[in-house]
């Protein structure tokens, strides 16, 4: 006859396992608590020894294969004709109640004998699953019976037919249609969908993840301003706008040049510091935040960058960003100037070792050859990932982007 | 019987913990029989034949637990807790109790059940989560195993109070591992045994492991060393020497039953598999110090002294390991035998009399019950 040897619980509690090695093959013969397979749990590697002596018949599932408990792993062909074929199959640690006919757990409706009259109509059964068996933890099964709830005219919605507590709640009020959990009058819920999801996943993982130290650097950029208005009135800006946060760009571009340490990211036993510098642009659309890249950045001039920018965003404001383009940044710039702050704590791109807030472009009163001048100042705020980073390199960087932007002819020294 | 730090008992092996130095040892590892002139008088009467019958009880043991953990990897059984390596502590000190003795156990003394005359049968009902106690106490002289870590010292040392009572010259053993000692109630029990010069051993197995926790992080100093502080004296041993468990053991036995109060043996030994079939020591362990005790078998050393007297001859070995061979199937047969409980039988033996909360609970445990088609 053949037997079947489903998975039993290994440890205490467990619901799977991992087939790590057969050490028998179909075919072979088998002894009782020979060595048939390697088996990995959640808790331990075990050696499964053979329930059966006999020949090896079939083997389920190939190694590296996760294994639920309950389900087959391998059957033996023994020669043992003092059972029936039909002799019933010893019910494991693990496996749960003994199964019907039809594979699934001996469970079946209550027993009602007579409804009452007042019953509410039965909600429609998926797919006649509530005709066969009642599925329900004893809690839920209380909560009904308070409620004076037929478990057999609930619709199920849990897993597998599990009735669940809302469930019970929904069929003694079915006037109240809302889902719970309830919220106070005047709330408004809104799904967390789409880019709003993967902002939130993001963020969690880099939060939780990246140590984050932010450092600040508020700068006198009044020459970069003159510079930018100067350089407006050219011949070769003259179809582009070239704005501040494309100056910003080039000052940390050409910091990184000198700071190739920041442009780096964190890859668990290594950190991968990238040559090129693919600078990720943070940008506020309908649909939400959404980093485009742009590629190579260190190779634009400042025109360019400027160009590339204007793109960028207006590309992104349109929900038009190539998937490729909103990936693979190795440095990312958040531009929160533009909503009149002055600074913030950047979050860092999962994975990036840094980010850079600019702040408003404000004029204050500002020492200037030694007296007060109203000056065009902004306040720069760096994020670095601990791991990656020390304060001394992100401080480093950071001074030097505050450099350049405050006096942007130290940039022909280099 | 004193707490003695004497010089060390020169072994062939080389010992792989400090622990060992100054411990009582008659069989060395090496298989070689010495006497020791505090406790060799207590085993003087054990001869060739004596010793197989340990030999042969260990083997037996050893066996019990290999079937059993491999009942719990083929779905048998929920866990089996393993004493492999600690066959001599346990043969031994259950073999110097007397019938009318009574052993209270924390759940890894398989052998101390064995020696007390529970069957194999008997021992894995409980472990197959089919009762909550496999054997009758008084029939054998031992309480149902303790899971909770010291419990039982408490309670031994009770009976001991009780014995005393009765006029009994019968003794309590505790039994309980070396994270045992660190609990409040192994304190309390040395406190009142001392105080009440109580007729208790505390028999420590110092296995070294409480679960992933080495002994050296739970005391700086020897664990026989604490119980000089409750003014109980304690004697170390060598936990895989059968015959020094055995004589270490008698001697603190008598001196209890004539009246001299509560002794504290600690039995060094190792624990050489998991914690339970649910655990991997191989995450926390050193291999080289399970290779280091694998020297120091307590099997190992009694076969090569039996084997080099001509005692345990080819034969003999082979009746001893068909010995354990008839056990270990006889076991496996009742334990794939044992039929499911009755879920009502739950509540049957959680109070000796009627209480009114239980008999709510088991009515509508009995309702829930009913409402499955297919429920009797």
């Amino acid at each position: 006859m053949i037997v079947q040897f489903r998975l039993p619980d290994l440890g205490e509690g467990l619901t799977e396992s991992e087939l790590v090695q057969w050490k028998v093959a179909e075919g072979d013969e088998v002894g009782l608590d020979q060595i048939i397979a390697e088996v990995e749990t959640a808790k331990a590697m075990v050696e499964l020894p053979s329930p059966h002596a006999g020949i090896v018949e079939r083997l389920y599932v190939p190694p590296g294969t996760t294994v639920n408990v309950g389900e087959p792993l391998i059957a033996f062909r023994i020669s043992d004709g003092d059972e029936p074929d039909d002799a019933p199959q010893p019910n494991l640690v693990g496996y749960g109640a003994v199964p019907e006919s039809d594979g699934r757990q001996a469970r079946r409706p209550r027993r009602f004998a007579a409804a009452p009259a007042a019953a509410p109509a039965p909600a429609a059964a998926p797919d006649g699953a509530a005709a066969e068996r009642v599925r329900a933890t004893p809690p839920v099964r209380r909560l009904a019976e308070q409620l004076g709830v037929h478990l057999a005219e609930v619709h199920a919605t849990g897993e597998h037919g599990l009735i669940t507590r809302q469930d019970v709640e929904l069929a003694a009020h079915p006037d109240s249609a809302a889902p719970v959990p309830a919220v106070a009058e005047g709330v408004e819920r809104i799904p967390v969908t789409g880019v709003r999801r993967r902002t939130a996943e993001a963020m969690v993982a880099s939060a939780f993840t990246a140590p984050h130290v932010t450092m600040f650097l508020t700068v006198d950029v009044t020459a970069t301003m003159e510079l930018l208005e100067r350089l407006r009135t050219t011949a070769e800006f003259r179809d582009v706008k070239v704005t501040f946060l494309a100056a910003v760009a080039k000052a940390l571009c050409l910091a990184a040049a000198d700071h190739p340490e920041v442009n780096a990211r964190w890859a668990g036993d290594e950190i991968h510091r990238s040559r090129a510098v693919h600078l990720g642009i943070a940008a506020a659309t309908p649909r939400g935040l959404v980093v485009p890249v742009l590629r190579d950045a260190q190779a634009s001039g400042l025109a360019d960058l400027a160009r590339r920018i204007a793109d960028l965003a207006a590309t992104a404001r349109a929900g038009r960003t190539a998937p490729a383009d909103l990936a693979g940044s190795t440095i990312t710039i958040s531009n929160v100037g533009v909503f009149g702050v002055d600074a913030g704590t950047p979050i860092l791109n999962p994975g990036e070792a840094a980010i850079l807030a600019v702040g408003q472009v404000a004029k204050r009163p500002w020492e200037w050859q030694g007296g007060i001048a109203l000056r065009s100042v902004t306040t720069l705020s760096l994020s670095i990932d601990h791991r990656v980073l020390d304060g001394e390199q992100g401080s480093r960087f950071l001074a030097t982007i505050g450099r350049l932007l405050a006096d942007p002819a130290s940039a022909f020294t280099r | 019987m004193s707490h003695t730090v004497a010089a060390p008992r020169a072994a062939g092996t080389p010992d792989p913990d400090p622990a060992l130095r100054g411990a009582v040892r008659i069989l060395t590892p090496d298989g070689e029989r010495r006497d020791d002139a505090e406790y060799g008088g207590q085993v003087a009467d054990v001869d060739d034949e004596a010793l197989l019958a340990l030999y042969d009880d260990m083997v037996v043991v050893r066996r019990i637990d290999t079937e059993a953990t491999n009942l719990q990897r083929q779905g048998e059984l929920a866990l089996w807790p393993p004493l492999l390596g600690q066959e001599a502590a346990q043969i031994g000190s259950a073999r110097a109790l007397r019938t009318d003795d009574f052993a209270f156990t924390s759940y890894r003394e398989n052998g101390v059940a064995y020696c007390r005359g529970v069957t194999p049968a008997e021992l894995v009902p409980v472990w197959r989560g089919v009762t909550a106690s496999g054997w009758d106490p008084y029939r054998v002289g031992m309480a149902t195993p303790q899971v909770i870590i010291a419990a039982q010292t408490l309670h031994a040392t009770g009976y001991a109070l009780g014995l005393q009572h009765d006029g009994s010259d019968a003794v309590a053993i505790a039994y309980f591992g070396d994270g045992a000692t660190s609990e409040g109630d192994a304190s309390e029990a040395l406190v009142f045994a001392a105080t009440y010069t109580a007729p208790v051993v505390f028999f420590c197995q110092n296995n070294h492991w409480a679960i992933s926790e080495p002994v050296s992080l739970q005391s700086g100093s020897s664990l026989a060393g604490r119980a000089a502080g409750f003014g109980v004296p304690s004697v170390t041993v060598d936990g895989n020497d059968v015959l020094a468990v055995l004589a270490v053991t008698r001697a603190a036995l008598a001196r209890a039953r004539a009246g001299g109060g509560p002794s504290f043996i600690e039995a060094v030994t190792y624990r050489m598999g998991p914690h339970t079939t649910a655990d991997d020591p191989t995450r926390y362990r050193d291999p080289a110090e399970l290779e280091a005790w694998r020297r120091l078998d307590p099997i190992d050393r009694v076969a090569a002294h039996l084997t080099a007297r001509g005692v345990l001859t080819d034969e003999r070995r082979a009746a001893v390991t068909a010995h354990a061979d008839e056990v270990a199937h006889a076991m496996r047969a009742a334990c794939t035998a044992l039929p499911d409980p009755d879920p009502m039988s739950l509540f049957e033996h959680v109070y000796a009399t009627a209480h009114p909360e239980l008999d709510r609970q088991k009515a509508r445990y009995a309702r829930y019950l009913d409402s499955f088609e297919d429920a009797r």
